[in-house]
């Protein structure tokens, strides 16, 4: 007997950085690195530009996952954990961070990486993270006017498409394209939970529905979950989507649809919001001591 | 900056909102010592200001944890928004 061990959540992880810039020319080394359940992203930034960064998933170790980020997004940078002058922590394991010098909540940091990454026009931020999703209100210099954030259950969050995307064994990164491949859309399964999605979901299998059809009906639940969010602090244009599950069609689409509004986008990797915030306080941070120091 | 504390669920929406804009002003925190079951806390926040927060450990259980001033006929006012000298402190529900 043959057993399936194929792991459908797993989603790619990888590692960039600018080969075309020699980090020594810069002033201020900064980094930023965001622990989150899920994921964890490390930044480095070169006088607020950004350099290198890495994308992996984090470990049951929240320390040592911030470590083999941040050692990845150096790799053959040339560059060491005592060349950069600021890291701030960020995320839900930003205490965790044995080398940052200051931790600042993943809402700040998405509001100020949300402003590099979709410019000063960007006024609502939706960062749908691994396990929580956060409604973010920001000003023209990504400082947080309003912010909401759910992370009581699953529904509505990165985990929750993982485990649609193991029960359905269709790979993580092709569920919103096979999702929005349906010809009439179906209604929304259940939103207030994951655990009753899913076994909403057996049973719409088993009634003869196909896996698009069901996964349709998962991302409109997980976009209709989401609007009561931006609803309660206020929806204003322009609107980001940052986080894993921007880069879900099915789910980007719906929401779209159902807030009747486009998201920008941008050249910048959406789940490294929170990592470039992170590294912007650093930067800013040491500005602030160079300056006190001048004094 | 409108900080909205706590979560929706099934049963509704349950949260609590300190605007840190009129809550910096404050130097007395009456928010505190009013509470009966102590949820509020001083911090400061990413931008350095000491500002009045939900403890972390009741954020996700605010509907049981304010039941005892919400009793569901003569609701007298809440300690916390009559202890709040700036009008900061709002519930949702």
């Amino acid at each position: 007997m043959s057993e399936n061990t194929a792991e459908f959540w797993r989603w790619k992880e990888y590692n960039w950085h600018d080969e075309t810039v020699d980090p020594r020319d810069g002033e201020i080394i900064s980094a930023g690195v965001d622990v989150g359940s899920v994921s964890s992203q490390a930044v480095v930034m070169i006088d607020g530009k950004l350099y290198a960064y890495s994308n992996m998933r984090t470990g049951s170790d929240s320390p040592d996952s911030a470590r083999k980020a941040m050692n990845w997004a150096l790799e053959n940078t040339g560059l060491a954990l005592d060349d950069i002058h600021y890291t701030v922590g960020t995320g839900y394991g930003r205490v965790n961070v044995p080398f940052a010098d200051r931790a600042i909540t993943e809402i700040a940091c998405h509001a100020r990486g949300g402003n590099l990454m979709y410019g000063p026009t960007v006024r609502t931020i939706l960062d749908m993270g691994g396990q929580d999703c956060k409604a973010i209100h920001c000003d023209e210099r990504g400082k947080v006017t309003n912010l909401l954030m759910n992370d009581k259950c699953a529904a509505g969050t990165g985990r929750g498409m993982e485990v649609f995307a193991d029960l359905l064994a269709v790979s993580i990164e092709e569920v919103g394209d096979l999702s929005l491949d349906v010809e009439e859309e179906p209604p929304p399964v259940s939103s207030t939970c994951v655990v009753f999605a899913k076994s909403e979901a057996s049973s719409l299998l088993r009634e003869g529905w196909s896996k698009k059809r069901v996964l349709a009906a998962y991302c409109s639940a997980m976009a209709h979950r989401v609007v009561s969010l931006l609803d309660r602090i206020g929806m204003e244009k322009d609107f980001a989507i940052t986080g894993g599950i921007a880069k879900n069609k099915g789910v980007v689409t719906r929401l779209e649809r159902e807030l009747k509004l486009t998201s920008m986008k941008s050249e910048y990797d959406t789940q490294i919001a929170g990592a470039i915030g992170a590294a912007l306080f650093a930067r800013a941070l040491v500005e602030k001591q160079r300056k006190k120091v001048a004094k | 900056m409108k900080a909205n504390y706590g979560y929706l669920d099934g049963s509704g929406e349950f949260f609590i909102t300190i605007d840190t804009d009129l809550c910096i002003e404050c130097t007395d925190h009456g928010c505190v010592d009013a509470c009966p079951l102590g949820l509020f806390e001083i911090i400061v926040d990413d931008y350095d200001d000491d500002v009045a927060a939900i403890k972390e450990e009741h954020r996700k259980k605010l509907k049981y944890d304010c039941a005892p001033c919400k009793p569901v006929s003569d609701r007298p006012p809440l300690p916390c928004v009559e202890a709040c000298a700036p009008g900061a402190v709002t519930h949702s529900w």
